[in-house]
């Protein structure tokens, strides 16, 4: 056995290739395909049921993909001989035994690898869990249960870091803490890869997002540019002495026009300039022009919208717009 | 893992030679500190080894004074093995029953995605499961084997039925006994790793152990003595009999069954380990 520590073209790089995953016949991950860069924060967003964790199971080899791939610097997670000196992972699902103690649950793992006390009791330090550390992890907090989860992750300082809602369970303070550790993480030049609902953290924390959907890809981009993406076709506020007349010259434009109050419009399908533009040509006297951006919250949900397992409502374009006109 | 990836081979990671990598015997150090390091282990050990110990003496001191309300017969077949080694029925209880947990207690609380993360190949951590609970018990039931045969030989002293280890038969039951038992443990253990959830593997162990002998005994005697050495429960236990029974095997084959029985159990538990989704 030769130890294939390569580093090739893709160093520490999470690369996922039309990964399917089929439960019987419930289809949890549908041709997956996203690469995960090393130096940078990659959230991964998506709805309850889009196939977050199980992505991140296959990636981690716990389960098996039914087709494709994934790999982590070119191999197979069974494949990697020292997997906690390369990957550390944290599952949304408490992955720990009860009875135990943290500080044993550590050193059982760190044994496997022959990773030494010492570097037990540093990560315990590190994520301030030393009061606890010989108390058994039955009677944790959330909170414990997380920062136990992180110092699981951390224990072989790993070049490849994958946590499953990690700032899930935590306080104010425990949040920005998280945030911190993993942004500096990323600056050391790991590959940092979460998954989270909390679209605000997320904005806060990633640099990157790879959006799922139904077990499908919607979005692969930076934060930025995915606001900015479903931003696209979003409404533009308008505010006129005039809006009665401005209103009929935007209808005759094949613009949509909604009535928000009497002065204030919100109209759909042209940009602001051509709004400023019709204006003029029937001066109209504008008071206000708005282009209506979406916070990540908006534009995770506009473009998820269609692909929610469980939907409490109906998901047509008024349902969109009811959004939009709620953030205005 | 082929000659051109070691060429490409990271400096840093290099000089770090084989350390940080997983091995068999890391995994097997590793075991050993998760099963001392549950309460439920301890004191499930500590049952086998008070039954184990404290039975044999406690049935002999209960046959001496009663020597003389025994029939003739009874006293004829009085064998001096059997009482003092009974206790093994009721550690093989606490044996099996540690034995399902060993798996199933990481299956049921999730803990198994963290050992499968830290070990990806999986089979390693059967092996070191089995080998580190077979040896554990095997030492523990080997000591309290020879506490119980020793005191009940003292005891057996007052109407002089008593043996020794120098006797040939006594020595193999003895450490036939702690085989018996460790052998067990494993079958209990591949059980627990074949159904992943602890009252299944309970049931599926006690069922095989202590149900299916009960229902051969209502059989026609003559189907009865065709099935009954094939039982697990009782080719495993000719190597601590006493005296050799009828419609049995003899102690080492019996014996060499059940181990076959267990390593059945053991590569189908690595199979399903290896294939199923964790």
């Amino acid at each position: 056995m030769v130890p294939s520590e390569s580093r090739t073209d893709t160093p520490r790089m999470i690369t996922v290739e039309n990964v399917t995953k089929r439960y019987g016949d419930k289809v949890a991950v549908d041709d997956l395909t996203f690469k995960v860069k090393p130096g940078i924060v990659t959230g991964f967003l998506g709805p309850n049921g889009a196939g977050k964790s199980t992505t991140m199971r296959l990636i981690l080899g716990l389960d098996a993909p039914t087709s494709g791939t994934a790999t982590i610097d070119g191999r197979a997670y069974r494949d990697l001989g020292a997997p906690l000196h390369e990957v550390g992972a944290m599952l949304e699902a408490r992955a720990i035994h009860t009875g135990r103690s943290a500080y044993n649950h550590l050193l059982a793992l760190a044994q496997t690898q022959g990773i030494g006390r010492g570097r037990v009791d540093e990560v315990i330090d590190m994520v301030g869990i030393q009061s606890v550390a010989k108390k058994r992890v039955g009677g944790f907090s959330l909170g414990m249960g997380q920062r136990l989860g992180v110092a699981a992750a951390l224990l072989g300082d790993p070049s490849v870091l994958i946590l499953d809602e990690p700032a899930n369970g935590l306080d104010p303070e425990g949040i920005l803490w998280i945030r911190t550790l993993l942004k500096r993480l990323a600056k050391e030049g790991r590959t940092v890869f979460l998954s989270s609902h909390l679209m605000a953290e997320m904005a806060q924390t990633a640099d990157h997002l790879v959006v799922i959907g139904r077990g499908r890809l919607i979005a692969d981009t930076s934060v930025e540019e995915f606001v900015q993406q479903a931003s696209t076709g979003a409404a533009v506020r308008v505010v006129s002495p005039q809006a009665t007349a401005l209103r009929d010259a935007l209808a005759a434009k094949q613009a949509r026009v909604d009535s928000i109050e009497r002065e204030v419009l919100e109209v759909h399908g042209v940009t602001g300039q051509e709004i400023g533009e019709i204006a003029l040509a029937e001066k109209i006297v504008l008071a206000e022009l708005t282009p209506l951006q979406l916070s990540l919250e908006q534009a995770f949900m506009r473009l998820t919208g269609e692909t929610v397992e469980y939907h409490a409502a109906a998901t047509d374009d008024d349902t969109d717009n009811a959004d939009l006109k709620a953030a205005a | 893992m082929s000659a051109t990836s070691a060429t490409l081979e990271a400096p840093s990671r290099a000089a770090s030679g084989t350390h940080g990598r997983v091995t068999q015997v890391r995994v097997i150090r590793s075991e050993w500190t998760k099963l001392w390091s549950l309460r439920s282990t301890r004191w499930t050990l500590l049952v086998a080894i008070v039954g184990m110990a404290g039975l044999g003496p406690l049935v002999a001191a209960v046959q001496m004074n009663r020597w003389f309300h025994m029939s003739p017969d009874d006293r004829l077949h009085f064998n001096a093995i059997n009482t003092g080694l009974g206790g093994y029925h009721f550690a093989q209880l606490a044996i099996g029953v540690l034995g399902v947990l060993v798996l199933t207690g990481e299956y049921s609380t999730g803990q198994i995605r963290s050992t499968f993360m830290a070990v990806p190949k999986r089979l390693p951590v059967l092996w070191a499961k089995a080998g580190t609970f077979a040896a554990v018990t095997f030492v523990l039931m080997l000591i309290s084997g020879l506490v119980a045969f020793l005191f009940s030989q003292s005891i057996l002293t007052q109407h002089h039925v008593q043996t020794s280890l120098g006797h040939a038969p006594a020595l193999r039951a003895w450490v036939g006994a702690a085989l018996y038992l460790a052998v067990l443990g494993v079958l209990a253990l591949s059980l627990g790793a074949i159904v992943r959830n602890t009252a299944g593997g309970i049931a599926l162990f006690a069922g095989l152990l202590f149900v299916v002998p009960g229902l051969a005994a209502i059989l026609p005697t003559s189907t009865q003595n065709a099935i009954n050495p094939y039982l697990p429960s009782n080719a495993g236990t000719t190597i601590l009999a006493g005296v050799h029974e009828a419609h049995t095997f003899s102690p080492w084959g019996g014996f060499a069954l059940f181990c076959g029985y267990t390593v059945l159990a053991l590569v189908i538990a690595a199979v399903l380990m290896r294939r199923r989704d964790a």
